[in-house]
């Protein structure tokens, strides 16, 4: 074999035979040889322990380590986590700022029941829909694969035997849901911006990028870590109640196809959804990226998006130590 | 097969770390639920050396998984104390988790990977350079027979090929103890016996192993010491001999008869009085005999049962084992 390690533990033993060896005289004589072809052979099994690399894990490494894995898996699951993240978005601009224009519909006066004048409804949109991006692939990035690791065979087990605190796994999977989210509320905008009909693209104002990359950064946090605790805190078997208890009145009432401070005449539901962080999220990327429709002020929005990802995430946290640990 | 002084010296680790590889002292675990609660286990205290096989033996439902869970820091415990590699499981898991291999009870290999990037990536979990761990995985793949099956996910793997990878994975590390729940459970005989001889290469070269299994004679075939547990405690400890040994090395008789027994069959015939006999029970159909010196046991007690009028319908006799160190411990059939 042309593998070979420098091996302080291995390399102790005069012999050959290596750490811990019982040399040669093995007490049992030779080990059986393997007859099938597939099974191994004894000496390179004993050269498993002779000859081994020394570990030596750090927090950090195993941290980096763990996250190369994610971008292995989403590298491998490329195409299908791209269609996922553009259908939905793409068939919505397609529907709402092209179909509905053209075929004179009054659906394109969405913008004038926003009380924001002459504004495409796309200009809407496209904050809407990358809120609901993040959403989406918050879910889909932290709570899926969690419910996988939880049911049936625990391989949740495999990540929870490396060699770091448990809320560092903890944390790792939110950052890998973000990475996804933020990823996936990206390929959002220039759909919005190419798909529309005539006279109908949104109008894009980004005056202070800083705040645009710190909304866009927490909004990706709040969602992985809001996917977390309900990874963790929800019975898989009713995962399909969730996404219509969760996922569906949290799009609908999230200020993705209207902004905020349209909903003023229903003042209840203006109040009622701000528990709502997908508000927060859409009137967010409103504020950076389409100042011209009225807005929540940046304060409470990063507030709300800041504050809840350390709720989430400290209430997620500790929810998934409950579950890997019994 | 005990481990002498002499070998216990040779085989003593590094400094730092304790004598014992893994040593529990009233360790116990009450699941608790709004059924009640569920006592998996009572208080087991271990005292396992560095190079030893240790096996802990017992039926499904034994506490076994509970034990090995409290000792790879997945399971906490709610009594008791456990060192392993002389870190405390409860203190210092992270500690614990570095110098451990597991391989569980059920396929927790990273579904989404293939057999090689399954080794990669724990490598590097380990704090192992890309290269390196690159390495140390064709290394692993090699030395379990797994080259042709490198690059296939690990979904794809049949049942001997991912019990393998999944012992693989628990050594990229070097661990100072591998820890093995029911390795073989579900596995056919040939794929079992390969496996085995795999164990047997590791343990001589100085791994010390905890295994559980439910199979007997799997215990038997590997185990420098076992411990029998059942209903979350220890009921034995020692080498088969010794066990074997404190179990009165007794041959078990059991006759079943067509139809149930009286209670007092034992008295009423005599049998509880003859020499050769330690110990009878009868339960329902059948009487069960205890005995260090069988011969002719099996004779008497079928011809005592005739002349009772009834008719025999099975006879079997257990020369002393695992088995009937079970069933003198706990006075029932053992349950795979």
């Amino acid at each position: 074999m042309a593998t070979t390690f420098q091996s302080p533990r291995g390399s102790a033993g005069k012999n050959g035979t290596g750490r811990r060896g019982k040399n040669g005289a093995g007490k049992n004589g030779a080990p059986p040889a393997a007859a099938p072809s597939e099974a191994p052979s004894a000496e390179a099994i004993a050269a498993l322990i002779t000859n081994a690399p020394e570990p030596a894990p750090t927090t950090l490494k195993t941290f980096g380590a763990m996250m190369a894995r994610e971008f292995r898996v989403l590298g491998r699951n490329a195409i299908s986590t791209f269609m996922r993240s553009v259908m939905q978005p793409l068939l919505f601009v397609f529907v709402f700022s092209y179909v509905f224009p053209k075929i004179g519909s009054g659906f394109s006066a969405g913008g004038t029941a926003a009380s924001a004048g002459n504004t495409s409804f796309s200009t809407i949109l496209l904050p809407g829909l990358m809120a609901s991006m993040f959403l989406m692939q918050g879910m889909f990035g932290t709570t899926m694969p969690l419910i996988m690791e939880f049911s049936w065979q625990r391989t949740i087990e495999d990540r929870a035997l490396a060699p770091v605190p448990i809320w560092v796994l903890g944390l790792q999977k939110i950052t890998a849901g973000a990475i996804q989210a933020f990823i996936g509320a990206l390929i959002v905008f220039p759909i919005v911006l190419l798909v529309h009909a005539a006279g109908q693209a949104p109008s894009v104002h980004v005056t202070n990028w800083f705040l645009f990359a710190l909304i866009m950064v927490a909004s990706s946090t709040v969602t992985a870590s809001l996917g977390l605790l309900l990874g963790t805190v929800m019975d898989p078997r009713k995962i399909q109640m969730v996404f219509a208890i969760v996922l569906l009145p949290a799009t609908m009432l999230g200020c993705v196809y209207y902004p905020w401070s349209a909903l003023h005449s229903i003042r209840w539901l203006q109040i009622l959804v701000l528990i709502n962080p997908m508000v927060y999220m859409s009137e967010g990327l409103r504020a950076v990226l389409t100042p011209s429709i009225g807005h929540m002020p940046v304060w409470a929005v990063l507030l709300a998006l800041v504050g809840g990802t350390i709720v989430f995430a400290t209430w997620g946290v500790r929810t998934f130590r409950n579950r890997v640990v019994a | 097969m005990t481990t002498t002084t002499a070998q216990a010296a040779e085989l003593a680790e590094p400094p730092g770390k304790g004598e014992a590889a893994i040593k529990t002292e009233g360790l116990r675990k009450t699941y608790k639920s709004s059924r009640g609660n569920v006592e998996a286990v009572r208080g087991i205290d271990l005292d396992i050396p560095a190079g030893e096989f240790f096996g802990l033996l017992g039926p499904n439902g034994a506490g076994k998984s509970t034990t090995i869970g409290m000792l790879t820091t997945l399971v906490a415990p709610t009594g008791g104390r456990a060192w392993v590699a002389g870190h405390d499981v409860v203190a210092g898991p992270v500690a614990v988790k570095r110098r451990i291999g597991v391989v569980t009870q059920n396929n927790t290999l990273d579904m989404q990977l293939t057999v090689a990037e399954n080794l990669q990536f724990r490598s590097r979990f380990f704090g192992l350079p890309a290269r390196v761990a690159a390495r140390r995985a064709d290394q692993l793949i090699d030395a379990f027979g797994l080259r042709d099956r490198r690059n296939a996910m690990a979904d794809q793997l049949s049942g001997g090929q991912a019990r393998r990878l999944l012992i693989a994975r628990a050594l990229v590390h070097q661990p100072d103890v591998l820890f093995l729940d029911e390795p073989t459970a579900g596995l056919d005989p040939q794929t079992r016996v390969n496996l085995w001889d795999i164990l047997k290469v590791l343990h001589d070269q100085g791994q010390t192993i905890l295994l559980t299994t439910h199979y007997m004679e799997e215990a038997e075939a590997l185990c420098d010491r076992i411990a029998v547990v059942d209903h979350g405690r220890v009921l034995a400890e020692g080498t088969l001999e010794e066990l074997k040994d404190n179990a009165g090395a007794v041959t078990v008789v059991t006759v079943r008869f067509e139809g149930a027994l009286p209670a007092d069959f034992a008295e009423r015939t005599g049998l509880s009085a003859h020499p050769s006999v330690d110990r009878a029970e009868i339960e329902g159909d059948q009487v069960r005999v205890f005995s260090t010196d069988p011969e002719g046991v099996l004779g008497e007690v079928i011809s005592l049962g005739t002349a009772q009028g009834l008719n025999v319908r099975d006879a079997a006799q257990l020369k002393p084992s695992l088995e009937t160190v079970f069933l003198t411990l706990t006075g029932r059939e053992y349950r795979e």
